[in-house]
Protein backbone atom coordinates (compact mmCIF):
# COMPACT_ATOMS: atom_id res chain seq x y z
CA UNK A 1 0.00 0.00 0.00
CA UNK A 2 1.62 3.18 -1.18
CA UNK A 3 2.04 6.32 1.41
CA UNK A 4 -0.10 9.11 1.79
CA UNK A 5 0.72 12.38 3.61
CA UNK A 6 -2.32 14.50 4.99
CA UNK A 7 -2.15 17.84 6.81
CA UNK A 8 -3.77 17.93 10.27
CA UNK A 9 -4.56 21.07 10.42
CA UNK A 10 -3.89 23.99 10.67
CA UNK A 11 -7.67 24.46 10.51
CA UNK A 12 -9.22 21.75 12.02
CA UNK A 13 -12.71 21.29 13.79
CA UNK A 14 -10.98 19.33 16.70
CA UNK A 15 -8.24 21.98 17.62
CA UNK A 16 -9.56 25.49 19.09
CA UNK A 17 -5.84 26.33 17.40
CA UNK A 18 -3.72 26.02 13.93
CA UNK A 19 -1.18 23.37 14.86
CA UNK A 20 0.05 21.41 11.50
CA UNK A 21 0.82 18.13 11.92
CA UNK A 22 1.76 16.60 8.52
CA UNK A 23 0.77 12.62 8.75
CA UNK A 24 2.01 9.87 6.65
CA UNK A 25 -0.65 7.60 6.85
CA UNK A 26 -0.28 3.85 5.29
CA UNK A 27 -3.65 2.37 4.61
CA UNK A 28 -4.97 3.47 8.30
CA UNK A 29 -2.14 3.68 10.09
CA UNK A 30 0.28 7.02 11.34
CA UNK A 31 3.56 6.16 9.79
CA UNK A 32 5.11 9.22 10.53
CA UNK A 33 4.76 13.00 11.86
CA UNK A 34 6.14 16.00 10.73
CA UNK A 35 4.88 18.69 12.94
CA UNK A 36 4.71 22.68 11.46
CA UNK A 37 4.44 25.66 14.06
CA UNK A 38 4.59 29.29 13.79
CA UNK A 39 0.94 29.71 12.99
CA UNK A 40 0.79 32.15 16.33
CA UNK A 41 3.71 33.28 16.42
CA UNK A 42 3.65 36.78 17.80
CA UNK A 43 6.70 37.56 18.81
CA UNK A 44 6.23 38.27 22.22
CA UNK A 45 9.53 37.75 23.79
CA UNK A 46 11.09 41.05 21.58
CA UNK A 47 7.63 43.09 23.13
CA UNK A 48 8.60 42.47 26.13
CA UNK A 49 11.92 44.25 26.00
CA UNK A 50 10.02 47.20 24.21
CA UNK A 51 7.58 47.82 27.10
CA UNK A 52 7.83 48.93 30.21
CA UNK A 53 8.68 45.96 33.02
CA UNK A 54 5.42 46.85 35.34
CA UNK A 55 3.42 46.86 31.87
CA UNK A 56 4.57 43.44 30.72
CA UNK A 57 2.87 42.24 33.05
CA UNK A 58 -0.43 42.68 31.24
CA UNK A 59 1.10 41.14 27.93
CA UNK A 60 2.43 38.30 29.54
CA UNK A 61 -1.01 37.49 30.87
CA UNK A 62 -1.96 37.07 26.99
CA UNK A 63 0.72 34.58 26.26
CA UNK A 64 -2.48 32.15 26.60
CA UNK A 65 -6.05 33.00 27.55
CA UNK A 66 -6.16 29.58 29.54
CA UNK A 67 -3.17 29.84 32.11
CA UNK A 68 -2.81 33.70 32.00
CA UNK A 69 -3.22 33.98 35.87
CA UNK A 70 0.12 31.42 36.16
CA UNK A 71 1.97 33.06 33.39
CA UNK A 72 1.60 36.19 35.49
CA UNK A 73 2.26 35.04 38.31
CA UNK A 74 5.75 33.16 37.62
CA UNK A 75 6.79 36.56 35.42
CA UNK A 76 6.03 38.67 39.02
CA UNK A 77 7.31 35.71 41.03
CA UNK A 78 11.04 36.80 38.68
CA UNK A 79 10.84 40.32 39.06
CA UNK A 80 10.51 39.90 42.68
CA UNK A 81 13.35 37.60 42.98
CA UNK A 82 15.73 39.94 41.24
CA UNK A 83 14.49 43.08 42.83
CA UNK A 84 14.45 41.28 46.41
CA UNK A 85 10.94 42.10 47.25
CA UNK A 86 9.27 39.66 49.99
CA UNK A 87 5.71 39.25 49.34
CA UNK A 88 3.24 39.25 51.97
CA UNK A 89 1.78 35.86 53.33
CA UNK A 90 -1.56 36.54 52.26
CA UNK A 91 -0.52 37.27 48.89
CA UNK A 92 0.99 33.52 48.42
CA UNK A 93 -2.07 32.16 49.53
CA UNK A 94 -4.35 34.04 47.08
CA UNK A 95 -1.92 32.94 44.54
CA UNK A 96 -1.98 29.93 45.50
CA UNK A 97 -6.10 30.53 45.30
CA UNK A 98 -6.07 31.96 41.89
CA UNK A 99 -3.71 29.29 40.43
CA UNK A 100 -5.77 26.45 41.48
CA UNK A 101 -8.72 28.40 40.37
CA UNK A 102 -7.17 28.25 37.04
CA UNK A 103 -6.66 25.25 36.87
CA UNK A 104 -10.18 23.71 37.60
CA UNK A 105 -10.68 25.77 34.85
CA UNK A 106 -8.27 24.71 32.38
CA UNK A 107 -8.78 20.91 33.27
CA UNK A 108 -12.51 21.16 33.11
CA UNK A 109 -12.20 22.68 29.71
CA UNK A 110 -9.79 20.33 28.62
CA UNK A 111 -11.99 17.10 29.40
CA UNK A 112 -14.96 18.71 27.81
CA UNK A 113 -12.64 18.95 24.71
CA UNK A 114 -11.62 15.23 24.95
CA UNK A 115 -14.62 14.57 24.89
CA UNK A 116 -16.09 16.38 21.56
CA UNK A 117 -12.77 14.96 20.28
CA UNK A 118 -13.87 11.39 20.11
CA UNK A 119 -17.51 12.43 19.56
CA UNK A 120 -19.32 12.55 23.19
CA UNK A 121 -20.97 16.05 22.91
CA UNK A 122 -23.58 16.05 25.48
CA UNK A 123 -20.04 15.15 27.91
CA UNK A 124 -18.58 17.91 26.34
CA UNK A 125 -21.31 20.27 27.22
CA UNK A 126 -22.15 19.02 30.50
CA UNK A 127 -18.23 19.51 31.50
CA UNK A 128 -18.71 23.11 29.99
CA UNK A 129 -21.87 24.32 32.18
CA UNK A 130 -19.80 23.06 35.14
CA UNK A 131 -17.05 24.91 33.36
CA UNK A 132 -18.68 28.18 33.66
CA UNK A 133 -19.15 28.17 37.16
CA UNK A 134 -15.52 28.75 37.79
CA UNK A 135 -15.87 31.01 35.16
CA UNK A 136 -18.45 32.84 37.54
CA UNK A 137 -16.04 32.81 40.40
CA UNK A 138 -13.31 33.99 38.00
CA UNK A 139 -15.36 36.87 36.62
CA UNK A 140 -16.28 37.71 40.37
CA UNK A 141 -12.50 37.72 41.83
CA UNK A 142 -10.22 38.71 39.15
CA UNK A 143 -12.74 40.97 37.25
CA UNK A 144 -12.44 39.19 34.19
CA UNK A 145 -13.96 35.93 32.51
CA UNK A 146 -11.07 34.21 31.57
CA UNK A 147 -7.75 36.46 31.70
CA UNK A 148 -7.67 37.21 35.61
CA UNK A 149 -5.18 40.03 36.09
CA UNK A 150 -4.97 39.39 39.31
CA UNK A 151 -1.43 39.03 40.16
CA UNK A 152 1.09 42.25 40.07
CA UNK A 153 4.71 42.85 40.90
CA UNK A 154 4.64 42.79 44.81
CA UNK A 155 1.62 40.86 45.51
CA UNK A 156 -1.72 39.93 44.40
CA UNK A 157 -3.80 43.57 43.14
CA UNK A 158 -7.30 41.68 43.76
CA UNK A 159 -8.21 40.99 47.78
CA UNK A 160 -10.88 38.57 48.69
CA UNK A 161 -13.63 39.48 50.95
CA UNK A 162 -15.53 37.28 53.63
CA UNK A 163 -18.82 37.98 51.67
CA UNK A 164 -16.68 36.54 48.63
CA UNK A 165 -15.21 33.70 50.31
CA UNK A 166 -18.35 32.20 51.77
CA UNK A 167 -19.94 32.20 47.60
CA UNK A 168 -16.21 30.70 46.56
CA UNK A 169 -16.56 27.90 49.31
CA UNK A 170 -19.72 27.29 48.66
CA UNK A 171 -19.89 27.54 44.75
CA UNK A 172 -16.98 25.05 45.16
CA UNK A 173 -18.21 22.46 46.60
CA UNK A 174 -21.60 22.47 44.61
CA UNK A 175 -19.02 22.01 41.45
CA UNK A 176 -17.49 19.47 43.38
CA UNK A 177 -21.03 17.94 44.08
CA UNK A 178 -21.54 18.37 40.40
CA UNK A 179 -18.32 16.79 38.93
CA UNK A 180 -19.41 13.64 41.37
CA UNK A 181 -22.28 12.72 38.83
CA UNK A 182 -19.93 13.70 35.66
CA UNK A 183 -16.33 12.01 36.50
CA UNK A 184 -17.71 8.11 36.63
CA UNK A 185 -18.42 8.56 32.79
CA UNK A 186 -14.73 9.97 31.89
CA UNK A 187 -13.24 7.11 34.51
CA UNK A 188 -15.91 4.15 33.43
CA UNK A 189 -17.80 4.51 30.69
CA UNK A 190 -17.59 2.16 28.21
CA UNK A 191 -17.50 3.93 24.71
CA UNK A 192 -14.74 6.46 26.36
CA UNK A 193 -11.92 3.62 27.55
CA UNK A 194 -13.05 1.73 24.11
CA UNK A 195 -11.59 5.41 22.25
CA UNK A 196 -9.00 6.18 24.92
CA UNK A 197 -7.71 3.07 26.77
CA UNK A 198 -3.72 1.78 25.20
CA UNK A 199 -3.88 4.62 22.88
CA UNK A 200 -0.80 7.09 22.25
CA UNK A 201 0.56 5.06 24.80
CA UNK A 202 4.06 6.59 26.15
CA UNK A 203 5.69 4.75 28.52
CA UNK A 204 7.76 6.22 31.63
CA UNK A 205 11.29 5.96 30.05
CA UNK A 206 10.58 7.77 26.95
CA UNK A 207 8.49 10.18 29.18
CA UNK A 208 11.46 11.16 31.00
CA UNK A 209 13.93 11.19 27.61
CA UNK A 210 11.87 13.49 25.83
CA UNK A 211 11.18 15.83 28.61
CA UNK A 212 7.47 15.69 29.26
CA UNK A 213 6.15 17.33 31.47
CA UNK A 214 2.89 17.67 34.15
CA UNK A 215 0.08 15.62 33.63
CA UNK A 216 1.50 13.43 30.81
CA UNK A 217 4.81 12.92 32.90
CA UNK A 218 2.62 11.53 35.84
CA UNK A 219 0.28 9.51 33.51
CA UNK A 220 3.46 7.57 32.69
CA UNK A 221 4.09 7.04 36.24
CA UNK A 222 6.50 9.72 37.15
CA UNK A 223 5.94 11.61 40.48
CA UNK A 224 7.18 14.70 39.59
CA UNK A 225 5.09 18.32 40.43
CA UNK A 226 6.66 21.42 40.90
CA UNK A 227 4.12 21.89 43.38
CA UNK A 228 6.24 19.80 45.56
CA UNK A 229 9.08 22.36 45.35
CA UNK A 230 6.72 24.75 47.65
CA UNK A 231 6.65 27.69 45.77
CA UNK A 232 4.54 30.55 47.24
CA UNK A 233 2.26 28.59 50.12
CA UNK A 234 2.69 25.26 48.61
CA UNK A 235 4.89 24.48 51.03
CA UNK A 236 2.68 24.97 53.72
CA UNK A 237 -0.45 22.62 52.15
CA UNK A 238 -0.77 18.97 52.09
CA UNK A 239 -0.04 18.25 48.69
CA UNK A 240 0.49 14.71 46.80
CA UNK A 241 1.31 14.31 43.07
CA UNK A 242 -1.31 12.53 41.62
CA UNK A 243 0.26 9.70 39.59
CA UNK A 244 -0.82 7.07 36.71
CA UNK A 245 1.09 3.72 35.46
CA UNK A 246 -0.59 3.45 31.99
CA UNK A 247 1.03 6.20 30.26
CA UNK A 248 -2.02 6.17 27.35
CA UNK A 249 -4.67 8.69 26.72
CA UNK A 250 -6.94 7.04 29.29
CA UNK A 251 -4.54 7.60 32.07
CA UNK A 252 -3.59 11.35 31.04
CA UNK A 253 -7.50 12.14 31.40
CA UNK A 254 -7.61 10.69 34.44
CA UNK A 255 -4.74 11.89 35.96
CA UNK A 256 -6.86 15.65 34.95
CA UNK A 257 -9.98 14.46 35.92
CA UNK A 258 -8.60 13.43 39.37
CA UNK A 259 -6.06 16.56 39.93
CA UNK A 260 -9.90 18.89 39.38
CA UNK A 261 -10.56 16.85 43.15
CA UNK A 262 -7.31 18.01 44.21
CA UNK A 263 -7.18 22.16 43.00
CA UNK A 264 -10.50 22.04 44.25
CA UNK A 265 -9.40 20.76 48.12
CA UNK A 266 -6.41 23.00 47.63
CA UNK A 267 -7.87 25.97 46.94
CA UNK A 268 -10.66 25.41 49.46
CA UNK A 269 -7.57 24.75 51.90
CA UNK A 270 -6.02 28.03 50.87
CA UNK A 271 -8.85 30.11 51.81
CA UNK A 272 -9.64 28.25 54.80
CA UNK A 273 -5.87 29.23 56.12
CA UNK A 274 -5.98 32.83 54.25
CA UNK A 275 -3.24 34.73 56.86
CA UNK A 276 -4.60 38.45 57.48
CA UNK A 277 -2.43 41.50 56.53
CA UNK A 278 -2.00 43.55 53.42
CA UNK A 279 -2.34 41.62 50.26
CA UNK A 280 0.38 43.98 48.49
CA UNK A 281 3.84 45.83 48.75
CA UNK A 282 5.25 48.76 47.08
CA UNK A 283 7.96 48.00 45.20
CA UNK A 284 10.52 50.59 43.91
CA UNK A 285 13.35 50.63 41.23
CA UNK A 286 14.02 48.90 38.80
CA UNK A 287 15.55 45.18 38.01
CA UNK A 288 18.94 44.65 38.15
CA UNK A 289 20.23 41.04 37.81
CA UNK A 290 19.10 37.65 36.31
CA UNK A 291 16.85 34.65 37.22
CA UNK A 292 14.78 31.86 35.97
CA UNK A 293 11.60 30.91 38.01
CA UNK A 294 9.30 27.52 37.44
CA UNK A 295 5.73 27.08 38.01
CA UNK A 296 3.65 24.07 37.89
CA UNK A 297 0.70 24.82 35.28
CA UNK A 298 -2.20 23.27 34.69
CA UNK A 299 -0.70 21.60 31.43
CA UNK A 300 3.09 21.19 33.33
CA UNK A 301 6.07 23.12 34.28
CA UNK A 302 6.34 26.40 32.86
CA UNK A 303 9.96 28.02 33.02
CA UNK A 304 10.17 31.92 32.70
CA UNK A 305 14.20 33.45 32.18
CA UNK A 306 13.75 37.21 32.99
CA UNK A 307 17.38 39.81 33.15
CA UNK A 308 16.94 43.00 33.53
CA UNK A 309 20.04 45.65 33.49
CA UNK A 310 18.69 48.85 36.11
CA UNK A 311 16.63 50.30 33.22
CA UNK A 312 12.65 50.29 33.01
CA UNK A 313 13.30 47.87 29.90
CA UNK A 314 14.36 44.55 30.22
CA UNK A 315 17.40 43.10 28.41
CA UNK A 316 15.65 39.42 27.89
CA UNK A 317 12.74 37.73 28.33
CA UNK A 318 12.11 34.44 27.70
CA UNK A 319 9.42 31.49 28.45
CA UNK A 320 9.34 27.99 27.92
CA UNK A 321 6.38 26.37 28.01
CA UNK A 322 4.34 22.98 28.62
CA UNK A 323 3.41 22.49 25.50
CA UNK A 324 6.95 22.72 23.83
CA UNK A 325 7.92 20.11 26.13
CA UNK A 326 5.32 17.79 24.51
CA UNK A 327 5.70 17.93 20.85
CA UNK A 328 8.21 15.60 21.08
CA UNK A 329 6.23 13.54 23.19
CA UNK A 330 3.47 13.94 20.54
CA UNK A 331 5.95 12.50 17.55
CA UNK A 332 6.21 9.72 19.60
CA UNK A 333 2.55 8.72 20.43
CA UNK A 334 0.86 8.69 17.27
CA UNK A 335 3.28 6.45 14.92
CA UNK A 336 0.97 3.24 15.08
CA UNK A 337 -1.85 4.65 16.20
CA UNK A 338 -5.30 4.99 13.37
CA UNK A 339 -6.21 7.90 12.03
CA UNK A 340 -9.36 8.01 13.42
CA UNK A 341 -7.80 8.38 17.24
CA UNK A 342 -5.02 10.91 15.67
CA UNK A 343 -7.33 13.88 17.29
CA UNK A 344 -7.61 12.57 20.70
CA UNK A 345 -3.90 11.74 20.88
CA UNK A 346 -2.69 15.34 19.84
CA UNK A 347 -6.13 16.53 22.70
CA UNK A 348 -4.32 14.14 25.12
CA UNK A 349 -1.14 16.25 25.54
CA UNK A 350 -3.61 19.16 26.43
CA UNK A 351 -2.48 21.15 23.09
CA UNK A 352 -2.07 24.65 24.42
CA UNK A 353 -0.70 26.49 20.73
CA UNK A 354 -0.48 30.10 21.70
CA UNK A 355 1.86 28.79 25.09
CA UNK A 356 4.20 27.11 22.68
CA UNK A 357 4.65 29.61 19.90
CA UNK A 358 3.86 32.91 21.76
CA UNK B 1 -35.12 36.09 -1.66
CA UNK B 2 -35.83 32.39 -2.42
CA UNK B 3 -35.67 29.82 0.26
CA UNK B 4 -31.97 29.10 0.47
CA UNK B 5 -31.41 32.89 1.09
CA UNK B 6 -33.76 32.51 3.87
CA UNK B 7 -32.76 29.87 5.45
CA UNK B 8 -29.51 30.96 5.52
CA UNK B 9 -30.25 34.35 7.79
CA UNK B 10 -32.51 32.27 9.82
CA UNK B 11 -30.11 29.16 10.53
CA UNK B 12 -26.55 30.52 9.77
CA UNK B 13 -23.32 28.53 10.32
CA UNK B 14 -19.98 29.86 12.07
CA UNK B 15 -16.69 29.29 10.98
CA UNK B 16 -13.79 30.02 13.67
CA UNK B 17 -10.04 30.38 12.92
CA UNK B 18 -7.45 31.45 15.17
CA UNK B 19 -4.99 33.98 13.80
CA UNK B 20 -2.38 34.32 16.43
CA UNK B 21 -4.56 35.17 19.53
CA UNK B 22 -4.07 33.96 22.91
CA UNK B 23 -6.59 31.80 23.02
CA UNK B 24 -8.89 33.60 25.42
CA UNK B 25 -11.44 34.60 22.66
CA UNK B 26 -11.76 31.02 21.18
CA UNK B 27 -12.91 29.67 24.37
CA UNK B 28 -15.33 32.30 25.01
CA UNK B 29 -16.56 31.84 21.16
CA UNK B 30 -16.39 28.18 22.59
CA UNK B 31 -18.05 29.13 25.08
CA UNK B 32 -21.22 30.49 23.59
CA UNK B 33 -21.62 27.16 21.94
CA UNK B 34 -22.35 25.63 25.63
CA UNK B 35 -25.09 25.48 27.53
CA UNK B 36 -25.22 28.10 29.63
CA UNK B 37 -25.19 31.09 26.54
CA UNK B 38 -26.32 28.70 23.47
CA UNK B 39 -26.03 30.38 20.44
CA UNK B 40 -27.69 27.70 18.83
CA UNK B 41 -30.86 29.20 20.23
CA UNK B 42 -29.91 31.31 17.20
CA UNK B 43 -29.74 28.47 14.70
CA UNK B 44 -26.17 28.98 15.17
CA UNK B 45 -23.77 25.97 14.40
CA UNK B 46 -20.11 25.11 14.32
CA UNK B 47 -19.01 24.07 11.40
CA UNK B 48 -14.81 23.03 10.54
CA UNK B 49 -15.90 23.17 6.43
CA UNK B 50 -15.35 26.70 5.34
CA UNK B 51 -17.63 25.45 2.35
CA UNK B 52 -20.77 25.52 4.67
CA UNK B 53 -20.15 28.44 6.63
CA UNK B 54 -21.52 31.93 6.01
CA UNK B 55 -19.93 33.54 8.86
CA UNK B 56 -16.10 34.02 9.78
CA UNK B 57 -15.13 34.26 13.58
CA UNK B 58 -11.68 35.51 13.52
CA UNK B 59 -10.12 35.70 16.36
CA UNK B 60 -6.29 37.51 16.77
CA UNK B 61 -3.96 39.98 15.03
CA UNK B 62 -2.94 37.55 12.25
CA UNK B 63 0.53 36.89 12.13
CA UNK B 64 2.74 36.38 8.60
CA UNK B 65 2.15 32.95 8.07
CA UNK B 66 -1.90 32.48 9.17
CA UNK B 67 -2.27 35.68 6.62
CA UNK B 68 -2.14 32.91 3.78
CA UNK B 69 -4.32 30.25 5.55
CA UNK B 70 -7.11 32.88 6.16
CA UNK B 71 -7.26 34.18 3.11
CA UNK B 72 -7.78 31.26 2.00
CA UNK B 73 -10.69 30.13 4.02
CA UNK B 74 -12.23 33.04 2.84
CA UNK B 75 -11.72 32.74 -0.45
CA UNK B 76 -13.68 29.13 0.33
CA UNK B 77 -16.82 30.28 1.72
CA UNK B 78 -19.47 31.06 -0.54
CA UNK B 79 -21.00 34.35 -1.35
CA UNK B 80 -22.72 36.44 0.60
CA UNK B 81 -20.46 35.71 3.56
CA UNK B 82 -19.62 37.89 7.01
CA UNK B 83 -16.36 38.54 8.73
CA UNK B 84 -16.83 39.09 12.14
CA UNK B 85 -13.18 40.13 14.01
CA UNK B 86 -13.59 38.94 17.76
CA UNK B 87 -11.72 40.59 20.46
CA UNK B 88 -9.28 43.59 20.24
CA UNK B 89 -6.31 42.07 18.61
CA UNK B 90 -8.69 41.08 15.68
CA UNK B 91 -9.93 44.88 15.36
CA UNK B 92 -6.25 46.36 15.89
CA UNK B 93 -3.74 44.30 16.92
CA UNK B 94 -4.31 45.10 20.33
CA UNK B 95 -1.58 44.35 23.69
CA UNK B 96 0.46 42.64 20.48
CA UNK B 97 0.38 45.82 18.51
CA UNK B 98 3.93 46.37 18.75
CA UNK B 99 5.38 42.59 18.08
CA UNK B 100 6.97 42.28 14.74
CA UNK B 101 5.21 39.39 13.69
CA UNK B 102 1.85 40.51 13.67
CA UNK B 103 0.47 42.36 10.78
CA UNK B 104 -2.30 44.24 13.05
CA UNK B 105 -5.59 43.74 12.67
CA UNK B 106 -7.75 40.89 10.70
CA UNK B 107 -8.94 44.02 8.40
CA UNK B 108 -5.12 44.15 6.48
CA UNK B 109 -6.08 40.77 5.38
CA UNK B 110 -9.58 40.65 4.63
CA UNK B 111 -12.72 42.85 4.46
CA UNK B 112 -13.99 42.74 7.98
CA UNK B 113 -17.86 43.41 8.62
CA UNK B 114 -18.69 43.82 12.14
CA UNK B 115 -15.62 44.55 15.14
CA UNK B 116 -16.70 42.66 18.44
CA UNK B 117 -14.51 44.60 20.79
CA UNK B 118 -12.87 43.18 24.31
CA UNK B 119 -9.71 41.22 25.86
CA UNK B 120 -10.90 38.51 26.02
CA UNK B 121 -14.34 39.38 24.20
CA UNK B 122 -17.36 38.22 26.45
CA UNK B 123 -19.26 35.57 24.68
CA UNK B 124 -22.53 38.24 25.03
CA UNK B 125 -20.32 40.24 22.69
CA UNK B 126 -19.29 37.66 20.31
CA UNK B 127 -23.10 36.22 20.19
CA UNK B 128 -24.17 40.32 19.54
CA UNK B 129 -21.93 40.56 17.17
CA UNK B 130 -22.81 37.53 14.97
CA UNK B 131 -26.40 39.05 15.05
CA UNK B 132 -25.66 42.19 13.70
CA UNK B 133 -23.58 40.25 10.95
CA UNK B 134 -26.82 38.90 9.72
CA UNK B 135 -28.07 42.02 9.42
CA UNK B 136 -24.93 42.82 6.95
CA UNK B 137 -25.69 39.03 5.21
CA UNK B 138 -29.40 39.91 4.56
CA UNK B 139 -28.17 43.17 3.11
CA UNK B 140 -25.74 40.85 1.21
CA UNK B 141 -28.33 38.59 0.28
CA UNK B 142 -31.13 41.53 -0.96
CA UNK B 143 -27.99 43.24 -3.03
CA UNK B 144 -26.61 39.86 -4.71
CA UNK B 145 -30.66 39.35 -5.39
CA UNK B 146 -31.14 42.67 -7.06
CA UNK B 147 -28.01 42.19 -9.03
CA UNK B 148 -29.44 38.81 -10.00
CA UNK B 149 -32.73 40.29 -11.22
CA UNK B 150 -30.90 43.16 -13.46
Amino acid sequence: MAKIVTPFGPQHPVLPEPLQLNITYEDEKVVSVAPAIGYIHRGLEKAGELNDFPQNVFLVERVCGICSFMHGMTYCEAIEDIMGVEIPPRAKYLRVFYSELSRIHSHLLWLGLLADAFGFESLFMKYWAIRERIVDLMEMTGGHRIILSASCIGGVRRDLTDEQISIIEKTLLEVKNELDHVTPVILKDYTVKKRTVGIGVLSKEEALTLGAVGPVLRASGVAQDLRQTGYEAYGELGFEPIVETDGDSYARAVVRAREVYQAIELALEALHHLPEGEAQVKVKGNPNGETIQRVEQPRGEVLWYVKGNGTKNLVRMRVRTPTYAHIPALLKMLPGCEMADVPVVTLSIDPCISCTER
Amino acid sequence: MGIIQKSQLKSPWVLHYDCSSCNGCDIEILASLTPVYDIERFGIINTGNPKHADVLLVTGGVNRRNARVLKNLYNQMPEPKVVVAVGSCACTGGVFYNCYNILGGVDKVIPVDVYVPGCAARPEAIIDGVVLGLQKLKEKTQMKSEEVAK
